[in-house]
């Protein structure tokens, strides 16, 4: 995309919203929100507003995707059509088809999905304002969602996404930084074993400008890592102080 | 189809423990790469089919005028599709593309856009009209790695492309007006990641067998990076995988440039 002449991504080494380069947005996250699911999480990642559900174990339709070994999670990531700028037609356009993928991929490697054969979870993710990093968002509300549901799983999933702005590797691109930056790494983990579970990037990229990115992806991971814990346990003592 | 993947998978894994493969190739080798550019000459602006072991791929370029995207005035457009058409694979169903074939295009779709090698502003023909190239990708039989086969086969398909002649504002077909500018070649590696050990180039045993998988697609630079597959990656993996992408891409690049 195009910006008008003179536009600035850095000034005297802030972003336009005033971070530093490693600096990650605010992420707050709410656990357990939703009555009918059996676990859910909203999350405000920055002005990115995301709701994730899990409903499981739930017989696995159409039959022949069934596995008598395992069970198969499905992720859908959508976006609201009042989410972003210009209506989004409602409905999976290829990007939310590709972006569900992943993020079932991330959330099987996660998942002790070995525990229930033949069955599916589903899991829903919707993004109710967008404003890049979305689906770094939605997968960090995911998980936190399954954890929510009582799902065993071998880890947290934690995501955080790094780019390239007026030639500097930033951490945690916001939407005009994400318009017009030169280069997007979205990363997803396993903070414990620190292990990758999503990894994406478009754009150009040296090698030492990549292990920058990483970096600094990782670690906005982690310190999303704490945040998604933090909410988790101050949910679960909100339920013992009901039962006393 | 699970009971074969398991058996077959099971079968791999075990053989990867002893540090083979089943075809006998090293860990970080290629299968035997052929390219004919031109392959269906004579409508197509462009066209390459590859061969990638037994992996076979079409990719066909066609040219139309359309207008730009409202964010990029003056700029042509590219479109990238995949079918994996019935004949490729017991497995592959007509109908609307699913996310393995949505996936498999858009990995090289960006590997592709984001290398600069389509020069876009130079696709344009005046303020509302600009060229749009498509890339149409045709698995014709999957034994594996349709990524890097549908990746090569594109960039080859673009460096056979002419542009088609344009003259009173309409197209002339079958008559045509120098070459598609192409400024790189973008090439991407995918590894596999089965019992602890990245395989280049996986066959669909292979694929069967493995955990993550990861694609980086080069230029001089990197230009687009897909994991997949359900399984993790180390940090050693993911630098590994890239060492591997810059070496063997420059290998892949000479013969696609020929």
């Amino acid at each position: 995309m195009k910006r008008d002449e003179g536009m600035k991504l850095l000034e005297n080494g802030k972003r336009l919203d005033g971070r530093a380069l490693d600096e990650i947005r605010d992420v707050k996250i709410e656990v357990g929100i939703l009555k009918r699911a059996a676990g859910s999480a909203y999350l405000e990642w920055g002005n990115n507003k995301v709701l994730a559900g899990v409903y499981y174990p739930r017989e696995m339709h159409p039959k022949f995707m069934r596995d008598p070994t395992k069970a198969v999670l499905r992720c859908t990531y959508n976006m609201a059509p009042f989410s972003v700028d210009d209506r989004k037609r409602p409905g999976p356009d290829r990007r939310s088809q590709e972006i569900s993928k992943i993020l079932s991929e991330a959330l099987s490697s996660a998942v002790i999905i070995e525990d229930y054969p033949d069955a599916g979870i589903d899991v829903s993710v919707e993004i109710l304002q967008a404003d890049a990093g979305t689906r770094c968002a939605g997968l960090t509300a995911a998980s936190v969602a399954i954890a929510d549901a009582g799902i065993p799983m071998k880890d947290l999933v934690s995501s955080c996404a790094a780019g390239k702005i007026d030639g500097e590797i930033a951490v945690d691109l916001m939407k005009e930084e994400d318009n017009y930056g030169e280069s997007d790494v979205p990363l997803a983990i396993l903070p414990r074993k620190k292990e990758v579970v999503l990894l994406q990037m478009d754009g150009k990229l040296s090698r030492e400008e990549f292990k920058r990115a990483y970096k600094l992806a990782f670690d906005g991971a982690m310190k999303v890592y704490e945040i998604q814990k933090a909410a988790l346990l101050s949910s679960m003592n909100s339920v013992k102080g009901d039962g006393e | 189809m699970k009971l074969e993947e398991h058996l077959r998978g099971d079968y791999i894994r075990n053989l990867v423990k002893e540090g083979k493969r089943l075809d006998n190739r090293g860990f970080d080798e290629y299968r035997e790469l052929e390219i004919e550019p031109g392959y269906v000459g004579e409508k197509a602006c462009g066209s390459a089919f590859v061969k990638l072991g037994d992996t076979k791929v079409l990719a066909g370029i066609s040219m139309d005028v359309g207008e730009p995207y409202a964010d990029s005035p003056g700029e042509g457009v590219l479109t990238t599709s995949t079918e994996l058409r019935p004949i490729a694979s017991p497995y592959f169903e007509s109908g609307p593309p699913r996310q393995e074939s949505i996936e498999l295009a858009r990995i090289v779709d960006r590997g592709i856009r984001e290398s600069g090698a389509i020069p876009t502003e130079k696709l344009a023909i005046d303020d509302e009209k600009v060229w749009v190239v498509f890339i149409d990708i045709h698995v014709l039989d999957n034994c594996g790695n349709l990524i890097d086969a549908s990746g090569i086969a594109s960039i080859a398909a673009l460096l056979d492309a002419k542009m088609p002649r344009f003259e009173d504002d309409a197209i002339i077909r079958g008559e045509w007006d120098g070459k598609l500018p192409i400024e790189s070649t973008p090439i991407p590696c995918t590894v596999a990641k089965i019992s602890d050990q990245l395989l280049l180039d996986p066959t669909q045993d292979e694929e069967y067998a493995m955990g993550a998988r990861l694609t980086v697609a080069t230029t001089d630079t990197i230009n687009a990076m897909q994991k997949g597959g359900v399984g993790t990656l180390t940090e050693k993996d993911i630098d590994d995988a890239i060492e591997l992408a810059f070496s063997r891409g420059s290998d892949i690049r000479k013969i696609v440039e020929g």
